[in-house]
């Protein structure tokens, strides 16, 4: 296949459909900052360590930088942009505010997206639980430490809103 | 006046725009027409360049341009040398600062070498492989050590050798105070380079607006406003031409500051000739040839004690690695020889550095500045010295602080600003005895073992499938603890500003000149502005990174945020305060003094009807018939701008708990404790952030952070996979405590805190490794950093071969 002939996909991002024709050689996380301009997903390293990118991917974490945009086809993609809810921010968020869990903020977005799927599958986890997941996210500011105490927050339903 | 919430730990203002995704970051900037740039950049450390033929690249579809230096012209002018050299009795300094593009030959693998401009990156990137760059090999020198042995390759043949600097810092007599000492110890030091590792890799996007003569630039810098003006500058246009905006920036630890990379200079001078948008995205790879790097350094150190373990002098000769150019000056081996004193009290000290250039990318400062290298040869210099006299580390220390009476105290050589060294205020021992009490350390040796203790990450998972049934782990593991005191210099001029204004809303917009990269500004600075006027935190809309809107300023670097913006916002939310108050007391006829400013309004004490918002008086204050009254201005505005004298001194003690399993060399921390003291604290919550961060920093740094690069310049782990940063498993829980000793030098007293956190880790891993080997590996000593498991390993198999090698 020609890497720059273009490919029609179609996918549904935090419940909104669409559909671009895009290059194979596509990475999503450029089709969802660059085409879609849902820009909350953020690019670090662009060779699957730091984590920045994840979004869901049918559910699962995944590096956005990692997968081409048509390899999505087909499927439901959850980025950062699709958390908060009518009454305000997801729980996770409000953790993550009320334990100062961020600091420059780059590498949020992709933290986000690996606890919320995180927590799906361990609702009560422990610390080491928490470090153990969020040990393929890379962050330069906070030390973790206050990024683990919001996320054990949310878990505990103290950091967010009913 | 109240103070409601300075000192609070008050949630950040900027949280949500960066939790929900819609906080903008350069790469988030998308205009129509942008066209993309990739650079072609040098394979080779050191070389002659001999041609450039990108006609096979300017053939393929999409590529709207490829620039080398010929095509720059007059434009191609090596870089500003940023800080000139601090005046220095006998100092020698070679200013070769960094150029747009390699012209006549290559001083660094990944110097730009072309660039190429097109529809989409990708394009771009396809047709970086279409150019055919003919290099001729030099030998290239990329060990600092040779680089100043006889018959080294020249780096900058003009100069006829590879020395940059040179420059001997003295106070008072080493040699005669060395003549009367009981104990002289001497060792050779090595700290070696690390990246800062920003998450978010630097970028620039301009746009060229033909119609309206304006240059914008999107940049990740932390220093926006001397862009701005370096750029007006060199394009020829007025300042009021250019507009520098450094919107959210995901991290800048120090080379994000207004370096003019060639990236900088090249893509507004692109956009213009172009009459296009031009963005430029760093990606990983590239960040580790063409973004800064720090912290080489060779030192040949010695210390001079008396028997009670006072320190009599120090003497230090090194050599630092500034690459293939030195654009910062000497800020870094100077803030190295500044620190290396420490909380002591040094009646001598000769200090000599040399600078050399190397085939390596450029050294300018990381979180740290220089500070790490001199604070591990002071700690390690004290550490060999209290096992050598049979007195303990705390001890130690404790014998040589500089008394809380001590201050201001003079050092008597120069600091990176230019000011000489001289301590404002502190108080190390409160410091020295909460970390002991923290940390639970015993004098005569290293914690006992808590069974179920203190560290909740201790043991856990690993065990499970293991066999022990006794509660501890099942293999060796050896504890040990370290201490170590250190200080930073923080919060330097020149000066920075800041405007206050309440809108006729009865909401506050604070604009300060700064840039700001997580430090959580938008908060701290939003909190002194509502103490003074009396409104709430979320009330204080702080703008900053703009050049639109505000001219004045420099940018944030060596942890002078929160000391000289923090003060100038003070400053300018006082003048506004007394605006209000002066008008209110014209409107209400109520003298000055009766009046209240809480929760937006102007209250009378004692008459609860009568009074005033703030709206309505920035409404009134700014009338559509009347006059301005000769002497006064309209509206509740003010500018102010804060230059302290010379930097503030913050210090600290960090302490922690190791164990190490002394058949892998793996190092586990199982506790660390920071006792910090940056003076008053505007916002507890983002100190611990900062604090938190930086020791992850340190830890990076001390153990796992190493650039593997051959003798040719060439580096062999330019990627996140085989460059270790530290992750959420790396990092233990961290302590923190603060000793509040307030800087006479500000009216608000804060010091700095952003490197704090990351400056001793280094020292105090070696002491805690050495402490907990010391049975094990008798003589083991740790003076190179990073401390890899690979290089412990080989340290302890040296150590129980046949005892450690004496130094130097």
């Amino acid at each position: 296949m020609d890497a720059t002939q273009a490919v029609a996909i179609r996918v549904t991002v935090n419940g909104e459909r669409y559909e671009r024709s895009v290059e194979p050689r596509l990475l999503l996380s450029d089709f969802l900052r660059q085409e879609l301009g849902l820009s909350g997903t953020h690019v670090g390293c662009e060779h699957g360590v730091c984590g920045a990118c994840t979004v869901l991917l049918d559910g699962q974490p995944v590096r956005a930088c990692l997968v081409f945009a048509v390899q999505a086809d087909g499927s439901s993609i959850g980025t950062v942009e699709g958390l908060e809810r009518d009454d305000g921010l997801h729980p996770l968020q409000a953790a993550f505010k009320e334990a100062h869990g961020l600091q420059c903020g780059f590498c949020t977005p992709g933290i986000l997206m690996t606890m919320v799927a995180f927590l799906d599958e361990v609702p009560d986890p422990t610390e080491l639980e928490v470090r153990e997941a969020l040990s393929g996210n890379l962050c330069r500011c906070t030390g973790y430490q206050k990024i683990v105490e919001a996320v054990e927050a949310a878990a505990a339903g103290l950091g967010g809103k009913p | 006046m109240s103070s409601r919430y300075f000192g609070a730990r008050i949630r950040r203002n900027e949280d949500e725009a960066l939790l929900t995704g819609r906080a903008t970051f350069v790469d988030d900037v998308q205009l129509p027409g942008t066209l993309h740039a990739a650079f072609v950049r040098s394979d080779l450390a050191h070389g002659l360049l001999r041609g450039v033929d990108a006609a096979a690249a300017l053939e393929r579809p999409g590529v709207m341009g490829v620039f080398t230096a010929a095509d720059l012209g007059e434009y191609w002018q090596p870089g500003p040398l940023l800080v000139p050299p601090a005046p220095i009795e006998g100092l020698t300094f070679h200013a070769r600062t960094q150029v747009p593009l390699a012209r006549e030959k290559v001083r660094h693998v990944g110097e730009p070498i072309a660039v190429v401009v097109a529809e989409s990156r990708y394009v771009a990137e396809d047709a970086v492989e279409d150019v055919i760059v003919d290099l001729e090999p030099l030998e290239a020198v990329a060990d600092v050590r040779a680089a100043l042995a006889e018959g080294a390759p020249v780096i900058h043949e003009d100069l006829g050798s590879n020395l940059a600097a040179h420059a001997v810092q003295t106070k008072g007599d080493y040699d005669a105070a060395r003549a009367t000492a009981d104990l002289v110890l001497g060792r050779d030091f090595t700290y070696d380079r690390g990246v800062s590792a920003a998450m978010e890799n630097r970028g620039v996007l301009a746009q060229w607006d033909e119609r309206s003569a304006q240059l914008t630039v999107w940049d990740t810098t932390q220093a926006p406003i001397p862009i701005r003006n370096g750029l007006a500058s060199m394009l020829g246009l007025s300042e009021s031409q250019v507009r520098v905006v450094a919107p959210f920036i995901g991290g800048g630890f120090g080379p994000k500051i207004m370096m003019f990379y060639p990236d900088e200079v090249l893509l507004p001078w692109i956009s213009m000739r172009l009459d296009r948008p031009v963005k430029w995205i760093e990606d990983r790879f590239e960040n580790f040839f063409s973004t800064t790097q720090e912290r080489g350094q060779l030192h040949e150190a010695e210390i001079a004690l008396s028997s009670d373990g006072r320190i009599l002098g120090v003497k230090d000769v090194f050599v630092h690695d500034t690459g293939a150019y030195d654009p910062y000056g000497l800020t870094l081996p100077i803030n190295t020889q500044c620190t290396l004193l420490g909380p002591y009290d040094v009646p001598n000290y000769y200090s000599e550095f040399r600078v050399a250039f190397t085939n390596r990318p450029i050294v300018t400062p990381i979180r740290g500045a220089g500070r790490q290298q001199g604070v591990f040869i002071m700690e390690r210099l004290l550490d060999l010295g209290a096992r050598e006299l049979g007195l303990d580390r705390a001890e130690i220390r404790r014998r040589n602080f500089l008394s809380p009476d001590a201050f201001p105290h003079d050092h008597e050589i120069l600091f990176q600003d230019f000011a000489p060294l001289v301590y404002d205020s502190g108080d190390y021992e409160p410091a020295l005895d909460k970390a002991i009490e923290l940390i639970g350390y015993e004098p005569e040796g290293p914690v006992q073992s808590e069974p179920g203790g203190a560290s909740p990450a201790e043991d856990g998972g690993e065990g499970t499938d293991g066999e022990d049934g006794e509660g501890s782990s099942r293999r060796k593991r050896l504890r040990g603890t370290g201490i170590v005191s250190y200080i930073e210099g923080t919060g330097i001029g020149p000066y920075e500003g800041a405007r206050v204004r309440v809108e006729a809303s009865g909401k506050v917009c604070l604009v300060t000149g700064v840039g700001t990269q997580g430090q959580g500004h938008f908060t701290s600075f939003a909190q002194i502005v509502a103490d003074q006027l009396g409104v709430g935190v979320t009330d204080v809309r702080v703008v900053t990174g703009d050049t639109r809107e505000f001219h004045w300023g420099t940018g944030t670097f060596a942890s002078r945020g929160a000391v000289v913006a923090g003060n100038a916002c003070h400053a300018a939310a006082v003048a506004v305060r007394e605006k209000i108050l002066r008008k209110a007391s014209e409107i209400l006829e109520v003298a000055e003094e009766d009046l209240m400013l809480t929760e937006g309004v102007v209250r009378v004490q004692g008459v609860p009807d009568l009074s005033i918002g703030l709206g309505e008086l920035a409404l009134r204050s700014n009338p559509l018939r009347g006059a301005v009254e000769p002497g006064t201005e309209p509206g509740l505005e003010a500018t102010s701008y804060f230059g302290p004298r010379r930097g503030a001194t913050a210090s600290g003690v960090h302490a922690m708990v190791v164990s190490v399993d002394p058949e892998t060399a793996m190092v586990e921390i199982e506790r660390y404790v920071v006792v910090h003291d940056c003076g008053t604290v505007i916002n507890p919550l983002i100190v611990e952030g900062q604090i938190h961060g930086g020791v992850a920093h340190g830890i990076g740094n001390a153990f796992y952070e190493e650039l593997d690069c051959d003798s040719e310049g060439q580096l062999h782990n330019a990627s996140f996979m085989d460059y270790l940063l530290p992750t959420a498993t790396d990092v233990p829980p961290i302590r923190t405590a603060h000793i509040e000793t307030p800087s006479p030098l500000n009216p608000l007293g804060i010091k700095g805190v952003g490197e704090a956190g990351a400056i001793p880790v280094a020292a105090l891993f070696a002491q805690a490794v050495e402490d907990a080997l010391k049975e094990w590996a008798p003589g083991l000593e740790v003076r190179d950093i990073p401390l890899s498991p690979n290089r412990l390993f080989a340290l302890i198999e040296e150590a129980r071969a046949g005892g450690g090698e004496e130094g130097a």
